[in-house]
């Protein structure tokens, strides 16, 4: 076990830094910089900025140094919570983002929670009557729910709610409810308005994770043991969850390996349009203000979120199934 | 008793005859065939010719351009098509013009059909002078009605502009970046899937550690990250260019994975071996003898990459960080519809969200037939 971890710790490494590199493109690669933006924004508000004064922030921002140094300088910052400074909010980054991020983590948490609890039994049940009407519906709803565009999702429930009950969908708390302390009403409210998000962005995940199920059980049912213990007349309820269920789940654990970003994708899209307190809409409106130290800082944090999750996925599965770990310390 | 000797004579030989031929024809041919048992992935595949047809012929197909505007109809509800009027039932089918008045709570127009203002439909009209595929100049459209008055089958937006119109010229766009996204992934797929796969090593495993990087990413943050960076100057055609590159710096993972386990296995057989002690070189190898023996669930892989695509593009311009206006794509159709008070009195404007969902369902159809018929053996 204790080669697996170092492996898989070393690759949680490099990945990190792979991402801190993408994060700084992010930063680096819009035309002009965030000064030029912040020097227009002084001259506009009738301060007078001369050349030296260009330079001087110049230096302050390390602007003038090579490429290679301004990485390091900036990651140097990062990893010791300074991110920079956002000209859209005019405040510290990470305020910013440590305001959002509990949220991004409660919805995540609880969309990854919903897939695993619908997709588990609806598998089971699709693959144990393969081919049955239930079977066909469930089938027929994976694949609309596959082909649903969140964001286009998210506008036909809000349209519906709107013209049904005549609410809107917006955010996750009611305006009585958004400055409040907490309370058991502010709680209430807000596992009033979970599920509408929850919904619009598991749905993709969900669909796929029905079919992996099914898809997986039904392989395991075939097999010579299962002939077996039925032919010895075993319980069929019993027959089913003693081994087939529980090792066609194998794969439901490795797949957090793909839900989770697709679940942090999902959330950025519908924060957007179902306006949620999330760090999806924080980042859009950086994207369309070009505050790119407060769009970079998103990215990385959310990347590496979801690679501590696949790691802790690995993490499990391996400690579920002996097999994996023997075979990647064999390689 | 000799009658049913003959008969099963004959079935005998029938049954040998379709044996032989089943095992004479050729790999491609059998892949066809078995793709024609799967009836949901014909029809998906009949439904996407015909939205890729209506996309080729937009310019006829439409009654009017993309960018020309009925201001006097901002807003406007679709027409639907009657064949009814007045309890006379005719064959050929009509609408009603738009009568408008002004409501004082929404601040917009109203509008209902007007009986009085009936417009038959004429075929084969001349309208809008446009370019067929930019060849020629004609004015020759399927469908149009008398003039002054016009007809809307998917309502107009906020400036009124024919929706129909727009989302048949949208197809151009928004089916086009799947097959070129998914070629810049077949390319960088099968090279880096190739180099893994046949050499092994750490070259694979610095390939496969970046793969394992890509999948692990978020990819429509990445994505926003990206497209965001794109300059707004650039003329259309490069941002549609480098939005298809942005979109397939993810796709190319799924494909090089299949490349690689493929090549891995074929690798070690016999006739890669002959090859190489015929004295073939590496790149030969690869192509002429280990492309093509895998090539079918290439086609699978790439056929499922594209709704993805499709999606991507869609959610990028949706948010207003893919392709931009002047172009015409169903997610820059869809940037209008941004808010639910838009949608709520302007339902019309979800019409290319049904465009998505049947034109991803029908590729994840389609790739699911071409899945089954990958190995026609089975």
């Amino acid at each position: 076990m204790l080669p697996f971890l170092a492996r898989r710790a070393l690759y949680m490494v490099l990945f990190l830094f792979a991402l801190s590199l993408v994060g700084f493109l992010i930063i680096e690669l819009p035309p002009g910089t965030y000064l030029d933006v912040h020097i227009a924004r002084l001259r506009n508000t009738g301060v007078r900025v001369d050349q030296a004064e260009v330079d001087r922030l110049m230096h302050l921002y390390n602007l003038d140094s090579p490429i290679v140094v301004r990485y390091f300088k900036w990651i140097g910052k990062f990893l010791g919570g300074d991110m920079g400074i956002s000209f859209q909010h005019n405040r510290a980054v990470i305020d910013l983002i440590a305001e959002r991020l509990p949220a991004t983590l409660l919805l995540s948490s609880v969309t990854m929670l919903f897939i695993y609890a619908v997709s588990i039994p609806v598998g089971i049940v699709s693959a144990t009557r393969q081919y049955s009407l239930t079977d066909y519906l469930f089938t027929l709803t994976g694949f609309f729910g596959l082909a649903t565009p969140n964001f286009l999702l998210a506008l036909v429930l809000m349209w519906l709610f709107l013209k049904g009950f005549g609410v809107s969908l917006t955010g996750l708390f009611s305006a009585d409810y958004v400055a409040a302390p907490w309370s058991l009403g502010r709680v209430w409210d807000l596992l009033k308005h979970l599920p509408i998000p929850i919904v619009v962005i598991g749905t993709a995940g969900t669909a796929e994770l029905i079919r992996i199920v099914r898809a997986s059980l039904l392989d395991e049912l075939r097999r010579q043991y299962v002939v077996t213990a039925r032919a010895k007349g075993m319980q069929e309820s019993r027959l089913l969850f003693k081994y087939p269920v529980r090792v066609a789940l194998n794969p439901v654990i490795s797949s957090a390996a793909w839900i989770l970003p697709g679940i942090f994708s999902g959330e950025t899209v519908t924060a957007i349009v179902l306006s949620l307190p999330t760090t999806g809409q924080i980042f859009f409106s950086a994207l369309l203000t070009q505050d790119m130290s407060l769009a970079g800082s998103v990215v990385v944090i959310i990347g590496a979120l979801t690679v501590v999750g696949t790691l802790i996925s690995d993490l499990v599965l391996a400690g579920v199934d002996p097999r994996i770990r023997m075979e990647r310390s064999n390689r | 008793m000799s009658g049913t000797a003959t008969t099963s004579a004959a079935a005998a030989a029938a049954a040998a005859a379709e044996q032989e031929r089943y095992y004479t024809a050729s790999h491609w041919r059998l892949v066809r065939a078995k793709f024609g048992r799967h009836l949901l992935a014909r029809a998906a595949l009949a439904v996407l010719g015909v939205i890729y047809a209506g996309g080729l012929f937009a310019g006829f197909l439409a009654p009017y351009g993309t960018r020309t505007v009925a201001a006097e109809f901002a807003y406007a509800p679709p027409q639907r098509l009657r064949f009814v009027h007045g309890g006379r039932v005719q064959l050929r089918p009509f609408v009603y013009g738009h009568a408008r008045h002004f409501n004082d709570t929404t601040w917009e127009w109203d509008y209902h059909p007007d009986p009085a203002r009936k417009l038959d439909l004429q075929f084969l009209v001349t309208g809008e002078p446009y370019r067929f595929w930019g060849l020629f100049e004609t004015r020759l459209h399927l469908f149009g009605v008398p003039q002054p008055g016009q007809v809307f089958l998917f309502g107009t937006d906020k400036l009124g502009r024919d929706l129909f119109s727009r989302n048949l010229h949208a197809i151009r766009i928004s089916l086009t970046v799947g097959l070129l996204g998914v070629a810049f992934s077949f390319v960088i797929g099968c090279l880096l899937g190739g180099l893994s796969g046949f050499y092994g090593g750490p070259i694979d495993t610095m390939i496969q550690r970046v793969i394992e990087f890509l999948i692990a990413l978020p990819t429509i943050p990445l994505w926003m990250g990206l497209s965001a960076a794109l300059p707004l100057d650039w003329p259309a055609l490069r941002v549609y260019f480098f939005i298809t590159i942005i979109l397939s710096t993810v796709g190319w993972t799924r494909l090089a994975r299949v490349v690689r386990g493929k090549l891995l296995e074929l690798r070690e057989q016999d006739f890669t071996m002959a090859a190489r002690v015929a004295g073939a070189r590496d790149l030969a190898i690869i192509t002429r003898h280990l492309l093509p023996s895998f090539m079918s669930y290439l086609i699978v892989d790439l056929t499922l990459a594209i709704p993805y695509m499709i999606l991507g593009e869609t959610a990028l311009s949706f948010l207003g960080l893919g392709l931009r206006p002047p172009v015409v794509s169903w997610g820059v159709l869809l940037h209008e519809a941004q808010n639910v008070q838009s949608v709520a009195l302007h339902p019309w404007l979800l019409i290319p969200g049904l465009f998505v969902i049947v034109s991803v369902l029908a590729f994840n159809f389609v790739g699911d037939g071409l899945r089954d018929a990958a190995d026609p053996h089975k």
